[in-house]
């Protein structure tokens, strides 16, 4: 061997790599800000702030753009093995990176929403739900960067613990709205809110399987348990 | 204030729905993978080593080729590839001093011992090299010649067997009206295929193909790969290949040589996208060769 096994011969694609690698922890941080200020609107209703997620939503979407070009100047080098994988992953975690951020300026829409309408059903647990669903967002990412299968497959054994907490809030609002009818309107916010979150531990799922296959190949991850039993409620 | 040109402007629903297309049915739309498993052995290599000039090329290859499918051999230059392809038709023979040790079964049957004739093993397995090389003849003799000297045909037998090997080449729709002309007057990539319809002319039942396209441009690559694509499911196919990217598109399986060992051999898809030894990964992704 000539060169550190590390390095392509080719460093120009060792550059290509770094760069896609950086843009897709840069989206990333964005979406993590992102779910960080809706849930803090959540917390504390806030119409300019809400404004200010959704505009900045736009940053994601580009971001994604960004990767998409960047992982197809890379395929015309022909990448193999790792470098394949790499790739594949790369377009498929910026995907879920760019729903994370649609669900956050979703939340965040809603939140200053919930101001304006009759009070809300008394269920607590939202915020409880939110810091599951951030505290995946930013293990899955640190994964990412560490390139680390272990690590990502904790994130992924984790989201039936986000599931479980999900359907009890939705158990808990159900009731409160159908003990109050007043609060319907404010009810149903929350549970899309709810749902929001749900879907952000689902694409933090997706993304720790995408880093699964990228560090380990084809190695089948072990099936895992779900816990959203919404359809169960009632 | 409702825009009324606006509204004129809109086209009348129709009153009947519109039907939905027809959809065709899925399992004609997708074309079925090809399937790789369960091929029987066609060539085994046990124990193979070689020896030139003073310099162990091959050490200890043991491997196995299934039949009627593509086996791409890959590893940096001077790993042992070509010199194991050399050795499955025993054209090393040729040169003193190259000597094999080991075995490799053809069909259950040592084609290193003795007591294989050249000439049957010759006609079982056919060799396409690098180079194109025509013979300075016309295309018709070309491909004649070889069948002329393992087996004795009419004219009119001989007339169909040059055709099928034309054919099979892929060949015949470009040189059928021409086959008086002389094959020196053809271009690389035809001359090329030229070469695979000599070596097909015998019906072989291996094909050992060395850097076939490495001459070729990529037009003339691409019909060739086509064409490795329409005999595999006549022929056993060996192809040794610089192009990693070819040989991901045409074989079922790989094998990684190096320093005249057989590193890794597995199905292709596998080997590409994640080869189970580091020393294919570092190979095979540019980090080394």
């Amino acid at each position: 061997m000539t060169t550190s096994p590390r390095e392509h011969i080719v460093r120009s694609q060792d550059e290509e790599h770094q760069r896609l690698v950086g843009e897709i922890l840069r989206m990333g941080s964005l979406a993590t800000a992102q779910l960080e200020a809706a849930l803090a609107v959540a917390e504390r209703p806030d119409g300019a702030a809400a404004a200010r997620i959704v505009a900045a939503d736009a940053a994601i979407d580009a971001l994604e753009r960004e990767v998409s070009h960047d992982a197809m100047t890379l395929s015309l080098r022909g990448p193999l093995a790792r470098d394949l994988r790499e790739v594949l992953s790369a377009l498929r975690i910026v995907s879920d990176l760019e729903r994370i951020g649609d669900h956050a300026a979703g939340i965040a829409k809603r939140a200053a929403a919930l101001d304006r309408a009759p009070p809300a059903p008394a269920a607590d647990g939202f915020a409880r739900l939110g810091a599951l669903a951030l505290r995946q967002l930013r293990d899955v990412l640190a994964a990412y960067r560490a390139r680390d299968a272990l690590a990502a497959q904790a994130v992924r054994d984790r989201d039936a613990g986000l599931d479980a907490e999900y359907t009890r809030l939705f158990r808990a609002l159900l009731a409160g709205m159908t003990g109050d009818p007043d609060s319907v309107a404010a009810g149903t916010w929350l549970l899309f809110m709810a749902k929001d979150l749900e879907r952000i531990g689902d694409h933090a799922t997706n993304i720790a399987e995408n880093v699964w296959f990228m560090v380990r190949g084809d190695d089948p991850l072990p099936p895992r348990e779900k816990a959203d039993r919404t359809s169960q409620a009632g | 204030m409702t825009d009324m040109t606006l509204l004129d402007r809109t086209p009348a629903m129709p009153l009947d729905p519109v039907p939905a297309p027809a959809m065709p049915p899925l399992a004609t739309a997708v074309p079925d993978r090809p399937a790789q498993a369960d091929a029987p052995v066609k060539l085994a290599v046990r124990g193979l080593d070689f020896h030139y000039r003073g310099f162990h090329a091959l050490k200890g290859v043991d491997m196995e080729i299934p039949e009627k499918r593509v086996t791409a051999l890959i590893g940096p230059s001077g790993c042992g590839k070509s010199t194991l392809l050399r050795v499955f038709n025993r054209i090393y023979a040729l040169y003193p001093g190259q000597v094999a040790t080991g075995s490799v079964l053809l069909d259950g049957e040592d084609i290193l011992g003795p007591r294989y004739p050249l000439n049957r093993l010759r006609g079982k397995v056919g060799m396409v090299f690098q180079k194109p090389v025509p013979f300075p003849m016309t295309i018709y003799e070309n491909v004649a010649y070889a069948i002329r000297h393992h087996e004795r045909l009419d004219k009119a037998g001989l007339d169909a067997r040059v055709e099928e090997a034309l054919r099979q080449a892929a060949l015949w729709d470009e040189v059928g009206d021409k086959l008086g002309q002389s094959a020196l007057g053809l271009s690389g990539g035809q001359q090329q295929r030229l070469c695979i319809a000599r070596a097909v002319a015998l019906r072989p039942e291996v094909l050992l193909l060395d850097e076939p396209t490495s001459a070729l441009d990529p037009i003339s690559t691409g019909r060739i790969e086509q064409l490795i694509d329409d005999l595999r499911s006549r022929y056993t196919i060996v192809i040794v290949t610089h192009n990693m990217q070819q040989a991901a598109r045409v074989s079922d399986f790989t094998a990684f040589m190096y320093l005249g060992e057989l590193v890794e051999h597995g199905p292709t898809a596998q080997l590409f996208s994640n080869p189970s030894k580091p020393q294919t990964e570092a190979y095979i992704t540019g980090r080394f060769g």
